[in-house]
C-alpha cells in the first residue's frame, strides 16, 4: 500500500464488497462433503449411531445450517478476511489500555504446531506430559520474579476473571481469620471496570473514588472511603490517564492499616516491567494480562490469561490444580491437596496455548530485554504524546506538564466545541487512511470525547509518524470541512452508521433467526403510502 | 397556519421540527444585565447596545440540520422568531402565528410552544435561555408527547435541556429526528430570579421536567457516555436502598426525577418538584413545606433524608429543596442522609465538590467532608461535600 512520503498518508480503500451472511449463500442441496453411508458390517455391529442418543434428545428435523459447496466457504471466508483490519494489517496503537503488541510468528508457529503442546489432554497422565507442565512451572517462576509475588494461578482466562478470583481469594483470606464483618472493596474511576465487577461478582460492595486534578485519588478521600468494613483495595497504576499515583505507597500503607488487602491490577504494566514490582509496592496481591504485556495475542486471536499472583500467605487460597515440581522425584506434576483452595474457576490449568507463547517472548527478551520492552514503551509514549499535544483540537486532561507512562487518555474536547467534530467522527474517519479505529475509554466518560492511545514497544518512530499524521490531517479537515469527517468513513464498505440506532434493541439482530424475525417483522408494518403513490 | 403543510407532512412521513428563537435572548449577557427577563430590560439592553445573540445560533443549528431539509417538516413564528433563520438556512417553513416584530415577548415564547405542541412536533427546537425554557414549559406543561432541545443562546443556562452548543444542537437534533425509536430523558427546567440575581442573590429554583433526547455526548447537562440505562441505575439505587430500609423511621425524599423514579421502584407516587415523607411502605406526606415538615420530624421517630444532586453546580441542599431546613437537617442528622446520584451525574461535576447552601453556616459545616453517594445496588462513590 504506497504512503505519500510528504504527507505519511496512505491512499486507502477498503475491499468494495459488502460480503453476505453465510446464511444468505445458502443453496438448497448443496454439500462441501459427501459422508459416506455407513458400511453393512458397522450397520451390523452398531446400528446407524442415532440408536445411541436418547429419544428426547433427538432433532426432529435437521438443523438449518447453510448449504454450500467447499470452494464457496472457502472463497466466502477469505473475503472477510479483506475485509477485516486487524493487528497484522495496520498500525494497531489505537487500543489503548489493551496492549496490542506484535506477537512473533514463531510463538504461533509452537503453540499451533509442536506436537507436545497441540496433541495433549488434560487428562492423561502428568508423566506423559512434561514438557508443557515444565513451561508453565517456568513461566510462574518467571512472574514471580517479575512481580515479586510468591505463587501464581494461570487458570483465569482474562483480566476480569483474574480480578473476580482474586475477589474470591480476598473474601477466603478474611474468613480464615474469622472476620465477617469486610463487605466492601474500593476502586477508584480510572482503573479498570474489572476492578469494581471483580470483587462485586464475588459478593462485595464496591466504593468508587473520583480523580482530583492530577487524575488520581487523593489520599485525604482514601481515607475518608476506608474502614472496618473494607476487605480490599483494587487499584490500576498507572490508571487509564496514563498517570502514575506517586503516592501509591501511603494508599497500600493506609489500607493495611485498616486491616484491608491491596490488588494490583496490572494490564498497564507495558512500561513497569523489569523497573518497578507489584509486590516491592506493598500490594498482595496482582494480575499480569498474558494477551498484552506478554505478547500472547488479544481477543479472538488467542484464548486470553488473567495471571492471578499472591504473597505466600495467601497461596493457600490460590485454585487447583497447581503445577509442582518433585524435587526428589525430578517431575513436575499436577497438585490438587489444598483444602483451603477456592476451587476451579476455569477447567484444567487454564489457556494452556496462550502460557507457552508468553514463555516464549520471555526467553527471547531475557532479563534486559523485557526492561527494555519498558523502557521503549514509555519512551514511544512520551514522543506521541509530544507530537499530538501540537495537534489543533486535542486535549489532555489531568496534571499538565507531567509525563504520563505508557499510555494516554487523549480528548478532543476542543476540536468537538470549535467544529462540532467529536470522537466517534474522528475515529469512523481514521479507517480511511486504513487504520483501526481508536478505544475511546470506558463508561461513563469522565473525561469529555476520549481517545486512549497505548504505542508499546513494538512500533517504530516511522509508525507514530503515520499514525499522528492520520490525526493532524482529520484535525485539519475538521476545522475546514467537518462536514467530511462528520459523514466518514467514505473509503470503507459500510458507511456511517447512526450511532443511537445500535443502540435500538428492536433493530439489533446477533443471530440470523433474530434477523429473520425482525425483518418480517419490519415488512409486516404495511408503509405508510407517499404523496407520489396517492397521486 | 398552513394547514396543509402539517397533513402533507403526516402523509409524507417527513418528521415534524417546531423551531423557536427568542430574538432577545443573551442580550442582558454581553452589557452585564444578568438575564434579558422583562420589557425594560431588554429596552435597557438595547440602550446598552446590545445586539441579538439566538438568531446567529439558531442559524449554526440549522445549517448543520439543512443537510436533513429533505426529510423534514419544519414549522416555525414569523419574522425574526425563527422564519428569518430557518430561511437564510435553506428551509421553506411553515410560517404560523404572527407577531410584531421587534417588541416580542415571552408571551409569543409561551403561543409558539403551544400552537407546536398542537401540531405534534416531535421535536422542540428552541434558541434562548432558562427563561425561555421555563416559558416553554409554562407553555405546553409536562406534555409526554413533546421533546425539547435548547440551543444555548441565553445569559443563564442552569437548566439541563441545553445542548453544549448550537453545532452540538443541530448533531443531536439530525440524530433524534433520523432515528425512530425515541430515546428520551427527563431534564430539569431550572432558573434563577433575575431581580434577586440582579442584586447579588442566587435563588435558583427548580421548575419542572422537560424530555429531551437522550444525546448525552451532545448535551451540557452531562458530559458523559453511559452504558447502563438510567431505568437499571434507578432500579440498583432503589435496591440498595430496600436491602437496608429500616422500619419505623420516616424517609424524606427531596426533589427530582432520581428519588421520583427511585420511589416508583416500591410502587409510590412521588411529587416531582415536591418534598414527600415515607413511612413504613407508604406516602404519608405529600409536597411538604418546612412547617409540615418540622412537625412530621419532631425528633421522636427516627428520620432520613434522601436527596439527590439538582442542577448543573451540583447542589444537595438549598437549591429546589428549601422545605428541609437546616434545623431538620441538623435534627435529622448527618450519618442519617443518603445522597443518590449516578456515576455520570457526579462525573458531569468534572471534580468539583457536591455543595450545600442551607441558609446555616453551622448546617452546612456539618455537611461538609466526605459523603457516601448511593450509584447503584451495593455500589457507591464516595464524594466531597464543599462549602
Amino acid at each position: 500500500m504506497p504512503r505519500d512520503p510528504s504527507t505519511l498518508l496512505r491512499k486507502f480503500h477498503e475491499a468494495k464488497w459488502d460480503e453476505q451472511i453465510i446464511l444468505e449463500m445458502s443453496v438448497p442441496g448443496e454439500r462441501g462433503i459427501l459422508v459416506r453411508e455407513v458400511e453393512p458390517g458397522v450397520r451390523k455391529e452398531v446400528g446407524t449411531g442415532v440408536a445411541a442418543i436418547p429419544p428426547g434428545l433427538r432433532r426432529k428435523e435437521p438443523p438449518k445450517l447453510p448449504e454450500i459447496n467447499q470452494m464457496r466457504v472457502l472463497r466466502h471466508f477469505m473475503r472477510l478476511s479483506q475485509e477485516t483490519m486487524g493487528t497484522d494489517l495496520t498500525i494497531d496503537i489505537s487500543q489503548g489500555t489493551c496492549t496490542m503488541k506484535y506477537s512473533p510468528k514463531v510463538q504461533e508457529h509452537i503453540a499451533a504446531r509442536h506436537p507436545g503442546i497441540r496433541e495433549i489432554h488434560p487428562l492423561q497422565p502428568s508423566e506423559t506430559m512434561q514438557g508443557v507442565l515444565e513451561i508453565i512451572y517456568k513461566l510462574e517462576e518467571f512472574l514471580k520474579e517479575i512481580s515479586g509475588m510468591d505463587k501464581f494461578s494461570f487458570q483465569p482466562g482474562g483480566g476480569a476473571q483474574a480480578a473476580y478470583t482474586a475477589g474470591c481469594v480476598v473474601r477466603a483470606y478474611h474468613a480464615s481469620k474469622g472476620d465477617k464483618k469486610r463487605t466492601e472493596t474500593i476502586t477508584t474511576m480510572f482503573s479498570h471496570p474489572c476492578d469494581a465487577a471483580g470483587p462485586a461478582t464475588a459478593g462485595f460492595k464496591v466504593v468508587t473514588l473520583m480523580p482530583n486534578e492530577d487524575g488520581y485519588v487523593d489520599l485525604e478521600a482514601f481515607k475518608a472511603a476506608l474502614s472496618e468494613r473494607t476487605a480490599a483495595i483494587f487499584v490500576t497504576n498507572p490508571e487509564d490517564t496514563g498517570i502514575y499515583n506517586p503516592r501509591i505507597d501511603q494508599f497500600v500503607k493506609a489500607a493495611h492499616e485498616a486491616g484491608a488487602l491491596c490488588y494490583y491490577d496490572q494490564a498497564n504494566a507495558n512500561g513497569m516491567l523489569g523497573i518497578a514490582r507489584a509486590r516491592d509496592a506493598g500490594f498482595d496481591l496482582c494480575h499480569f494480562n498474558l494477551h498484552k504485556t506478554f505478547s500472547v495475542p488479544h481477543g479472538s486471536m488467542g484464548g486470553a490469561v488473567g495471571a492471578l499472583g499472591v504473597a505466600r500467605e495467601l497461596a493457600k487460597f490460590l485454585p487447583i490444580p497447581r503445577v509442582e515440581y518433585d524435587k526428589q522425584g525430578k517431575k513436575y506434576y499436577l497438585d490438587y491437596d489444598a483444602p483451603d483452595s477456592i476451587g476451579k474457576v476455569r477447567s484444567f490449568m487454564g489457556n494452556t496455548q496462550s502460557l507457552v507463547k508468553s514463555y516464549s517472548w520471555i526467553m527471547q527478551h531475557g532479563a534486559q530485554g523485557l526492561h527494555e520492552t519498558a523502557v521503549c514503551s514509555v519512551l514511544n509514549n512520551q514522543y506521541m504524546l509530544k507530537k499530538l499535544s501540537e495537534i489543533p483540537g486535542v486535549v489532555v486532561r489531568y496534571a499538565p506538564g507531567r509525563r504520563r507512562l505508557e499510555q494516554v487518555r487523549y480528548s478532543w474536547e476542543k476540536l468537538q466545541k470549535d467544529t462540532g467534530v467529536g470522537t466517534e467522527d474522528v475515529l469512523r474517519r481514521m479507517a480511511d487512511f486504513g487504520l483501526q479505529h481508536y478505544w475511546t475509554s470506558h463508561h461513563p466518560w469522565v473525561v469529555p470525547e476520549p481517545f486512549t492511545l497505548e504505542p508499546c514497544e513494538s512500533y517504530s518512530k516511522d509508525d507514530i509518524d503515520e499514525y499522528v499524521a492520520v490525526f493532524r490531517q482529520i484535525s485539519k479537515e475538521a476545522y475546514e470541512n467537518p462536514e467530511l469527517v462528520k459523514n466518514a468513513p467514505h473509503n470503507q464498505v459500510v458507511h456511517k452508521v447512526i450511532n443511537p440506532s445500535i443502540n435500538e434493541p428492536e433493530r439489533i439482530a446477533v443471530t440470523w433467526r433474530q434477523y429473520l424475525k425482525k425483518k418480517v417483522r419490519q415488512q409486516g408494518i404495511i408503509p405508510k403510502p407517499t404523496v407520489e403513490s396517492r397521486r | 397556519m398552513n394547514p396543509d403543510a402539517s397533513q402533507s407532512s403526516e402523509i409524507s412521513g417527513k418528521k415534524k421540527l417546531g423551531l423557536i428563537v427568542n430574538p432577545v435572548a443573551g442580550m442582558g449577557g454581553r452589557v452585564g444585565l444578568k438575564g434579558t427577563d422583562g420589557g425594560d430590560v431588554v429596552k435597557e439592553a438595547k440602550l446598552l447596545g446590545a445586539t441579538p445573540e439566538a438568531p446567529q445560533r439558531a442559524k449554526d443549528a440549522l445549517r448543520v440540520i439543512s443537510r436533513i431539509r429533505e426529510k423534514i417538516q419544519l414549522f416555525t413564528y414569523p419574522q425574526e422568531m425563527g422564519e428569518e433563520e430557518a430561511t437564510q438556512c435553506g428551509f421553506r417553513p411553515s410560517v404560523i402565528g404572527s407577531i410584531k416584530s421587534g417588541e416580542t415577548s415571552s408571551e409569543d415564547t409561551r403561543r409558539a410552544a403551544a400552537e407546536m405542541k398542537n401540531l405534534g412536533v416531535d421535536l422542540l427546537l428552541f434558541a434562548g435561555g432558562d427563561g425561555t425554557a421555563r416559558d416553554i414549559y409554562n407553555a405546553i406543561g409536562r406534555d409526554r408527547g413533546l421533546t425539547l432541545l435548547g440551543i444555548p443562546a441565553g445569559v443563564k443556562m442552569y437548566s439541563g435541556v441545553f445542548a453544549l452548543n448550537a453545532k452540538s444542537a443541530g448533531d443531536a437534533a439530525v440524530s433524534f429526528l433520523e432515528t425512530s425509536t425515541r430515546n428520551v430523558v427527563e431534564a430539569e427546567i431550572m432558573d434563577i430570579d433575575e431581580a434577586s440575581f440582579r442584586k447579588g442573590i442566587v435563588v435558583a429554583r427548580l421548575y419542572g421536567y422537560l424530555r429531551i433526547p437522550e444525546g448525552r455526548r451532545y448535551m451540557q447537562s452531562v458530559k458523559s457516555g453511559g452504558i447502563q440505562t438510567q431505568k437499571q441505575v434507578v432500579q440498583g439505587m432503589a435496591a440498595d436502598l430496600a436491602k437496608n430500609a429500616q422500619e419505623d423511621c420516616l424517609y424524606i425524599y427531596g426533589p427530582g426525577t432520581t428519588t421520583r423514579d427511585i420511589v416508583a421502584e416500591f410502587g409510590l407516587e412521588k411529587t416531582l418538584l415536591g418534598v414527600d415523607v415515607v413511612l413504613g411502605g407508604r406516602i404519608i406526606a405529600k409536597d411538604v413545606n418546612e412547617r409540615e415538615l418540622t412537625i412530621l420530624a419532631d425528633g421522636k421517630r427516627k428520620a432520613k433524608i434522601v436527596v439527590t444532586v439538582i442542577g448543573q453546580q451540583g447542589y444537595i441542599f438549598g437549591r429546589g429543596n428549601q422545605q428541609v431546613s437546616p434545623e431538620i437537617i441538623k435534627r435529622v442528622g448527618r450519618e442519617n442522609i443518603i445522597v443518590v446520584a449516578s456515576k455520570e451525574k457526579l462525573a458531569s461535576l468534572e471534580g468539583r465538590p457536591l455543595l450545600v447552601d442551607t441558609g446555616k453556616e453551622e448546617v452546612d459545616k456539618m455537611l461538609a467532608g466526605y459523603v457516601r453517594v448511593i450509584t447503584g445496588f451495593e455500589d457507591y462513590v464516595v464524594y466531597k461535600v464543599g462549602l
